[in-house]
């Protein structure tokens, strides 16, 4: 049972990063109907400018920390909009096809010039953040994971407020829903879409210095493997909708880890995929995506 | 105009002096960048400091001696085209270097086939000397190195419940896990289970929580430094205090720097330790040193430095760099004194030495 119920906190703490990662992607889609593939390498030098500001703030203090914190998700939000602004805004209006191979390009330019700016040798990452652990009985949990955890709730919750509380957020809404009508009522798209650009990457520049705490070896091709179990977390949760990637970053986290700590270990990405092609062929638009028609 | 025919006649004559002493061109391939870069880097410094020593020296019968190196960026395959190059375009006399098992399997096809005898610098999966007869090596294998694994859990740490961990895609990694579960079993301790990560997983704390649930005393991680320093902050995370041990794998300063505090009281097999009184090895070190900053070097390092000198000897005994009299060479290596012992060359292309475990 106290093995049950750690492997279930393994699982909740590794889905909660999948889960932070996935917000990114979806709320990508959600405006644009396009997979943002650079979202994970926004991740990775949401890492390294955490690797850089970490060697300038004290270590293992809460404000340096969140310094350090700030500081990655102000200058990866910059990145995000400047990517916006030269890769994708001269393609709005063409094919998704092509935007989404400009995605991948996007994606393979951050990883090589990664390798050469920062090296490809892994680096150890700051303890920027205090760190203890928590046992309770046999449980045992670390201070990192349970930030991970409530900063990924925080964040899914202050997400889910912004799209359908404010009126940058239905503004958001409106450009999804119709971007000529949007703008016929006066909303200028381009910001709009900046600002989920900019919003979308400061989340995996946080997903990037949390997975850094918890895993302290990076290197410029740290968000391909985390990137891919994310963006099949989105999928799994219903892509375009937020609680549904948090929902879906979680299930792949705990189906994983229960898979790798048992006798299995051989199978565990056979065997987690293959669960979610399951689910998805009973629910194809995602545990709680909408099924939707298009005019074709 | 009499001059000017002695003019150019001396130029005749540099040109064929200098084509006389053409370099002999050694390749040495390995990981200097990327996740295994630790041990490509080590090595490729013995090398270096072999070659700078040979050339002072004159180099090896009146020829001086020419390194290219080829960084495979710790991925799959990259090796291969390593090979394929030094083959037909270097037209390298020999080649030095597979760190990894996987990146020696890789090459030594592609340079048995070409007839160019290759150096696996630590190399330790048995199958890569199967590769032909072109492949030799100058470490030991991992029949060997788990036995001694498996002999010092059994000895030394009092284990009687083992958990292995390894990766399921590296070869190394399979191969010694069976060796140290055969032979840790052999010498009446048990197995408890067995856990599988992939390369470059980050997350093991599935695998750690299963195996300490099961009661192991110690565990052995049989992949690399980097997973290898994870698994020790992850396990002492969750409360696990028994030992953990890793094989030659783990030697890399990036084992601390990464592990910190978490890795204090790990163990992991070694090719030769720094400690050691034998006066090559002080030798290397003092040599090494003064080469490289001050720095001290590993294994790996010795490793290196004993491939290429095992190859400059045997150039020296063949008196020749063609194929065959150059792999005969090395074939009859007996007792050459290396940094990391005296290496005798056996009928299966391996080295026989003895091996160390420090903390």
């Amino acid at each position: 049972m106290s093995e049950f119920l750690q492997q279930l906190l393994n699982g909740l703490s590794l889905g909660a990063i999948y889960a932070l990662i996935a917000l990114g992607y979806t709320m990508v889609y959600g405006v644009l109907r396009f997979i943002n593939f650079a979202h994970a390498d926004v991740f990775m030098v949401g890492a390294f400018i955490g690797y850089y500001m970490g060697k300038l703030v004290p270590e293992n203090t809460i404000w340096g920390g969140l310094v350090v914190l700030l500081v990655a998700m102000i200058g990866c939000a910059l990145l995000g909009m400047l990517i916006e602004r030269l890769a994708y805004r001269p393609l709005r209006g063409a094919a998704t096809l092509n935007v989404l191979i400009t995605a991948i390009g996007v994606s393979l330019l951050l990883q090589y010039s990664g390798q050469v700016f920062f090296g490809a040798t892994p680096r150890t990452f700051p303890a920027v953040f205090p760190s203890v652990n928590f046992a309770l009985g046999n449980l045992v949990i670390s201070s990192n994971q349970v930030v991970v955890i409530v900063v990924t709730a925080l964040l899914m919750v202050g997400l889910q407020l912004i799209v359908y509380r404010t009126r940058i957020g239905t503004a958001m809404r409106a450009v999804s829903l119709n971007p000529k009508a949007a703008q016929l009522v006066g909303i200028n798209n381009d910001i709009v879409i900046s600002f989920t650009f900019g919003l979308g990457s400061a989340l995996a520049a946080a997903g990037g210095i949390l997975y850094a705490l918890n895993y302290p070896s990076i290197d410029p091709l740290m968000g391909v493997m985390p990137g891919l179990k994310a963006f099949v977390a989105a999928v799994l949760g219903g892509i375009g909708n937020i609680p549904g990637a948090a929902l879906g970053g979680l299930l792949l986290g705990i189906v994983e880890t229960f898979v790798n700590g048992s006798q299995w270990s051989t199978y565990k990405d056979a065997i987690a995929f293959a669960i979610l092609i399951i689910i998805l062929l009973f629910r194809p638009a995602g545990l709680l995506g909408k099924v939707s028609a298009e005019k074709v | 105009m009499s001059r000017s025919i002695a003019t150019a006649l001396a130029l005749l004559v540099l040109a064929a002096a200098g084509h006389a002493a053409d370099p002999i061109k050694i390749g040495q391939y390995g990981a200097f960048s990327g996740k295994e870069a630790a041990f490509g880097i080590a090595a490729r410094k013995g090398v270096i400091l072999a070659f700078d020593e040979a050339n002072a020296a004159g180099g090896v019968l009146g020829r001086k001696l020419e390194l290219l190196t080829a960084d495979n960026q710790s991925k799959a395959g990259e090796s291969a085209t390593i090979a394929k190059k030094f083959a037909s375009r270097d037209k390298v006399v020999a080649v030095l270097g597979g760190n990894p098992s996987i990146n020696s399997l890789e090459a030594a096809p592609i340079l048995q086939n070409a007839k160019i005898p290759m150096i696996a610098i630590s190399s330790t999966n048995p199958r890569v000397t199967d590769m032909g007869s072109y492949i030799f090596r100058v470490c030991f294998i991992d029949p060997f190195q788990g036995a001694v694994l498996a002999k010092f859990a059994r000895e030394t740490l009092h284990a009687r419940r083992a958990g292995i961990i390894s990766s399921l895609n590296n070869p190394y990694s399979v191969g010694i896990s069976k060796v140290f579960r055969d032979r840790f079993t052999a010498a009446g301790g048990m197995i408890v289970a067995e856990q599988k990560h992939s390369e470059g997983d980050k997350d093991f704390r599935a695998q750690l929580t299963s195996l300490k649930n099961a009661g192991v005393d110690v565990i052995f991680h049989s992949s690399n430094y980097t997973e290898g320093a994870l698994i020790c902050i992850q396990a002492r995370q969750l409360g696990f205090t028994g030992p953990i041990f890793g094989g030659d794998a783990w030697e890399a300063p990036q084992l601390i720097e990464i592990g910190g505090a978490a890795v204090e009281g790990a163990y992991y097999s070694t090719h030769a330790s720094p400690d050691s009184t034998a006066p090559e090895m002080q030798n290397f070190i003092r040599k090494f040193r003064a080469r490289w900053d001050g720095e001290t070097p590993d294994s790996i390092a010795a490793l290196g430095y004993d491939a290429a000198l095992l190859l400059f000897d045997s150039i020296r005994r063949a008196g020749t760099t063609d194929s065959e009299p150059l792999r005969e060479a090395i074939a009859t290596t007996t007792n050459f004194p290396g940094a990391t012992g005296r290496i005798t060359i056996d009928q299966d292309r391996n080295a026989t030495k003895s091996a160390a475990t420090p903390d």
